[in-house]
């Protein structure tokens, strides 16, 4: 990760955000199972604790209880790890609170390989695939606290259920915070490649990019934090413009955001699209960065994957 | 504790159970699959709430105040679509759209189709985590609106049925009340062989709820329990209520072959003679 970047917790982030929330609106409410220290949904619990609900380790049945709180026309919000949010519970997300279009937003930290030291138990790789496939989800993998901050406000003014997906790890700032849904930031110009990352990734993109542009290739760096909706425009205008698309995530490839990229562009706009992700496999314990290069996500592996599609695309040799 | 109900009352429920249950083998029928049993065994306990327990307003399904009645055992959907029509709020004639193409009435009951659902339920387990939730915000909000999950005995099996029965003793939701459909039979056959629930009363009163048994066919029984339920504010209330898989068919009850699937037209005609029915089989 980059050293000139200040970093801030994204938890930390939503935890004041969700405060904020409820000073302004007083239908909102709040659940957490046994995690709120760490999801930082205590904030909200200590400031208001007839509208905070800790269920215990019951993670299904916080989001039944979530969806019977939110049809009665609340904003309700439900934290956990993702784990558990989108693992344990998914069913429970499926039926109560997509199938019912229930307002509820599910914030879930802890999500990816980031976790580090807990393992592969508890590294979850794949939720944003199950998420995304849900019908009427909104999914937000935020790469910075800023975009926390929007992401967290942007969804409690939208009816509906939506997925926030951070990272227990502080990230360096990499965005000014403008977050819209649907839209992917282009957070750099360019015209030989289109790099686009999510989440932590989003950091590793722009580090790459700058070292790209040292030697004169000139990389477009789109920040997808609304995975769905998919700003589907903005990303097959960077095929058109740019002719290859590397995709970064923390993330299993089988059903992540780079299978999304590359179905998208391969219906409308042919490119070659290169994923960086988490191969077909669990993850371990390990330092959480460690854990990145370990699993295929270093800036190494994302160097190399730049120059093969440059070299593709006849813009090296 | 209270009193006995008026014996007008209890004829004119009987006689809308009867009108329902001919109802259920008729739609079940003309669907071609559905679950008759289940839905033939809660039909007293859901003709007591929806004719006079429930406080509703049949014109405004989204008054905030209602009561609200959530099927947890979202297959007994015949069942509820049938009372709602011989309580004079779904045209009758639609009955015969269950689990078509394009219908109001789903397989599972379904609130985006149907205002008078509350919740979209039919995975077992889910719907008390809703009715939870729902009383929570009721208390919340401070509306009177009182909360009334309708269980199957098959989702006793399953886990979180308890993490959300475990959530409403903890907040002490007096406005909650789990009535459990006790007909003893799942899918594949006895609840006690396959996965017993027993002591199921005891279970309940473990989560803190004060629990009634009762006959769940028994209309006095059942008005008496839910009188009782209002009078508990401190605690939810769990009636678990006897009842028989298939009532009111003479080959259906007890029968665990009958959970899932549609008589055929001799079936449904001899069900119907059992019933009364003086229109018979509908066109399929």
């Amino acid at each position: 990760m980059s050293a000139a970047r200040p970093t801030e917790s994204l938890r930390d982030a939503y935890g004041q955000t969700l405060v904020e929330l409820g000073e302004r609106d007083p239908n909102l409410v709040a659940l957490d199972a046994d995690l709120s220290g760490s999801t930082r949904t205590v904030l909200f619990g200590r400031k208001f604790p007839e509208r905070f609900f800790n269920v215990g380790v019951m993670e299904p049945s916080m989001m039944t209880i979530a969806s019977g709180l939110a049809l009665g026309g609340r904003t309700v919000f439900a934290s956990t790890f993702a784990v558990f949010a989108a693992g344990q519970a998914y069913n429970a997300v499926r039926q109560s609170i997509c199938y019912n279009r229930a307002n509820v937003k599910i914030v879930a930290t802890h999500g990816g390989l980031l976790v580090g030291a807990d393992g592969g138990t508890h590294q979850i790789i794949e939720d944003i695939g199950l998420m995304q496939g849900l019908p009427g989800m909104t999914v937000i993998v935020p790469a910075d606290a800023p975009t926390t901050r929007a992401a967290v406000r942007a969804v409690a003014e939208r009816s509906g259920p939506a997925y926030l997906r951070l990272t227990r790890e502080n990230l360096p700032v990499v965005t000014d915070g403008t977050f819209r849904l649907g839209t992917a930031a282009e957070l750099r110009a360019g015209n030989d490649l289109t790099i686009i990352a999510v989440g932590a990734l989003v950091a590793r993109a722009l580090e790459v990019a700058e070292e790209l542009g040292e030697v004169g290739i000139s990389t477009r760096v789109l920040d997808l934090a609304s995975v769905k909706p998919f700003d589907a425009p903005t990303v097959l205008r960077a095929a058109r413009e740019t002719g290859a698309i590397l995709v970064l995530e923390e993330h299993t490839v089988v059903t992540g955001v780079g299978a999304l990229v590359a179905s998208v562009t391969s219906e409308n706009y042919p490119v070659p699209v290169h994923r960086v992700g988490v191969p077909d496999v669990f993850g371990e314990s390990g330092e959480p960065w460690a854990l990145l290069d370990r699993f295929g996500l270093s800036k190494e592996r994302i160097r190399s994957e730049a120059w093969e599609l440059l070299r593709i695309r006849g813009k090296v040799q | 504790m209270t009193e006995e109900a008026p014996a007008e009352l209890v004829a004119t429920l009987r006689d809308a159970a009867v009108k329902i249950r001919r109802e259920i083998i008729r739609m079940t029928y003309a669907a071609g699959s559905g679950h008759p049993g289940g839905s033939l065994s809660v039909t007293d306990l859901v003709t007591a709430l929806l004719f006079h327990e429930l406080r509703y307003d049949p014109q405004r399904p989204d008054w905030p105040d209602r009561d609200r009645l959530v099927m947890s055992k979202g297959h007994a959907a015949p069942a509820f679509y049938a009372a709602l029509a011989i309580r004079g709020i779904l045209p009758p004639e639609e009955l015969l759209t269950l689990r078509k193409l394009g219908s109001r009435l789903q397989g599972h009951v379904d609130r985006n189709k149907l205002p008078w659902v509350e919740a979209s339920t039919g995975c077992l387990g889910q719907g008390i985590g809703m009715a939870v939730g729902m009383a929570l915000d009721a208390r919340l909000a401070k509306r009177p609106s009182r909360v009334y999950a309708v269980l199957g005995d098959g989702e006793c099996q399953s886990g979180w049925t308890w993490e959300a029965l475990m959530a409403g003793g903890h907040y002490r939701l007096g406005n909650l009340v789990a009535i459990l459909d006790r007909n003893g039979i799942e899918t594949d056959g006895p609840t006690e062989s396959i996965m017993g629930i027993e002591p199921i009363a005891d279970k309940f009163r473990a989560f803190r709820y004060h629990t009634l048994e009762i006959d769940g066919h028994d209309f006095p029984a059942i008005l008496r329990a839910l009188a009782e339920a209002r009078t508990v504010t401190d605690k939810p209330t769990a009636i678990v209520a006897r009842t028989v898989k298939g009532k009111g068919v003479s080959f259906m009850e007890g029968q665990h072959s009958w959970h899932g699937k549609a008589p055929s037209a001799a079936e449904a005609e001899k069900a119907l003679r059992e019933l009364g029915d003086p229109r018979g089989v509908p066109s399929r």
